[in-house]
């Protein structure tokens, strides 16, 4: 790789890693959450199963924690290079160039809390991986509202991420393969959107 | 004779590249059709600001006065766009003129678009086609290529749509939708093909194809219509293409 094409390849990678593996990883983690719906055994049992994986410490390293925080270090910087204008050019692609922005570091500080007191919590001794752990966070109104809006930013970064991916790939080249694009990940948006809201609200209020 | 109308516009001057900008007022004489050009001609004539007071005439850029040259851009009531293009009847008043914020200000409305030529240089837009013998006709071009690439052709390299992309800044070194467009105008060419990688290994350099971040202002804004964001997406495909072939290596990398 030649010198100068150093920032080609970190931003290809940082747009790999946003979908394979971190967005992929989001997708699962919300899902895998989602049997809270079907009662504490329920999500006792798949978080167990997740948290008794093989390796798993590995796992966590080097599927979630460097792709995020390689991905995260770098977004900060490509977030804050940017010189937005939707002011004068008001267009709905700017905006969602502004809200990729925007939800990116949303993202970022909802992450570093909730690894915090779930993971971490964990990793000293002071908490386990059961309902009872989400069940006292989210009882609590602020940190539902908290967790709402840290979900539906990630996913909405996720959703709108996968649009820019198609375009970065040169897969979507055309306007028409590029609207159909969007019509794709507003759906992935709903239905994700969906898993996550979901479960906080059985965490919170137990239905 | 009922009183002489005027339009009032509101310029964004400054005297040098280093000075600081200043606005100042003018009420101009109107007439009929009139550009922002020929109102900016009428300052020439006559400069004397709206209060009164005997000033340097406002200094532009311009030469075909047809929208085909781009030398005549600046930003007119907020949007950038050619001066020569801009009717006088069709416009707010007043009608405010301001050079395009991206570019270094060499006086008044006149800005320096020399990064966009030290972009198609990068991008190595062009054919090399000189040598000490005549090299005879080159490849024919499928009809339904051309066509689609002489719309790219119509690129002036006016800055509109580097103007308008958040990427490029100060703070970025990102070369904007024109020089991309252009690298994909001339691989497109049967001759241009067959030093293809040159172009592609330019957009892969820093400040290449991958700081573009989507906002597809680009293609909202550009006077000619080029289709600016697919030319973005195409060069995207063809660099990542490029860089595989680099990097397993391929008989296919020229
Ligand atoms: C839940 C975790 C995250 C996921 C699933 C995710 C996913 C993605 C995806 C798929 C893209 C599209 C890449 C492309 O344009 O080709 C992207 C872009 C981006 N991400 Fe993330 N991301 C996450 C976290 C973050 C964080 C914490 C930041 C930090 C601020 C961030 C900042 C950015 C920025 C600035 C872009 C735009 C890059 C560009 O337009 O070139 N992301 N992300
Ligand atoms: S692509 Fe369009 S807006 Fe950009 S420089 Fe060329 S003509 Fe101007
Ligand atoms: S003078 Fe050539 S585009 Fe306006």
């Amino acid at each position: 790789m030649a010198d100068q094409q150093r920032e080609f390849f970190y931003r290809r990678l940082h747009s790999l890693l946003g979908v394979v593996p971190i967005g992929l990883f989001l997708t699962q983690h919300l899902f895998v959450n989602h049997f809270a719906v079907y009662g504490e055994e329920s999500f006792n049992k798949a978080a167990g199963f997740m948290a008794e994986l093989p390796f798993v410490i590995l796992l966590e390293i080097f599927v979630i924690y460097l792709p995020i925080l390689y991905h995260a270090v770098l977004g900060v910087y490509i977030a804050f290079t940017a010189k937005n204008n939707t002011s004068r050019f008001s267009y709905f692609r700017n905006w969602m160039f502004r809200l990729q922005r925007i939800t990116g570091i949303i993202t970022l500080i909802f992450i570093v809390w909730h690894v915090w007191e779930t993971r971490v919590q964990v990793g000293l001794g002071n908490a386990e991986v059961e309902y009872s752990l989400m069940e006292n966070i989210l009882t609590n109104p602020f940190m539902f509202w908290f967790y709402l809006v840290g979900i539906i930013s990630a996913v909405f970064h996720f959703a709108n991420g996968l649009w820019s991916f198609l375009v970065s790939w040169g897969i979507t080249q055309s306007p028409k393969s590029q609207k159909v694009a969007t019509y794709a990940v507003v759906l992935v948006f709903l239905v994700v959107s969906y898993l996550g809201v979901r479960t906080l609200i059985q965490f919170a209020y137990g239905v | 004779m009922a009183e002489q109308k005027t339009v009032t516009f509101i310029i964004t001057r400054q005297d040098g590249p280093d000075s600081a900008p200043y606005e100042e007022t003018f009420e101009v004489p109107y007439r009929t059709n009139m550009n922002v050009i020929s109102g900016l001609m009428e300052i020439r004539k006559n400069p004397v600001n709206a209060k009164g007071e005997k000033t340097t005439p406002v200094q532009w850029d311009m030469n075909c006065l047809e929208e085909v040259c781009g030398a005549c851009s600046m930003v007119i009531n907020g949007t950038p766009r050619q001066s020569c293009a801009a009717l006088v009847d069709e416009l707010e008043t007043p009608i405010r003129l301001a050079p395009m914020a991206t570019f270094p200000v060499v006086r008044d409305l006149i800005v320096d678009r020399e990064r966009m030529f030290d972009a198609l240089k990068q991008v190595k837009a062009w054919i090399p086609i000189d040598g000490t013998h005549d090299l005879g006709p080159g490849p024919r071009m499928p009809e339904k290529k051309r066509q689609w690439a002489y719309e790219l052709s119509k690129c002036m390299t006016c800055g509109v749509c580097l103007e308008a992309c958040p990427n490029v800044n100060d703070k970025s070194d990102f070369i904007g939708p024109a020089a991309i467009s252009q690298a994909r105008l001339f691989n497109s060419h049967p001759t241009g093909d067959m030093n293809k990688s040159e172009r592609l290994e330019g957009l892969m350099e820093d400040g290449g194809v991958s700081g573009c971040g989507n906002s597809q202002n680009c293609v909202q804004v550009c006077p000619k219509g080029i289709p600016l964001t697919t030319s973005i997406a195409a060069m995207n495909r063809a660099t990542n293409i490029q860089a595989f072939k680099n990097f397993f290596g391929s008989d296919n990398a020229h």
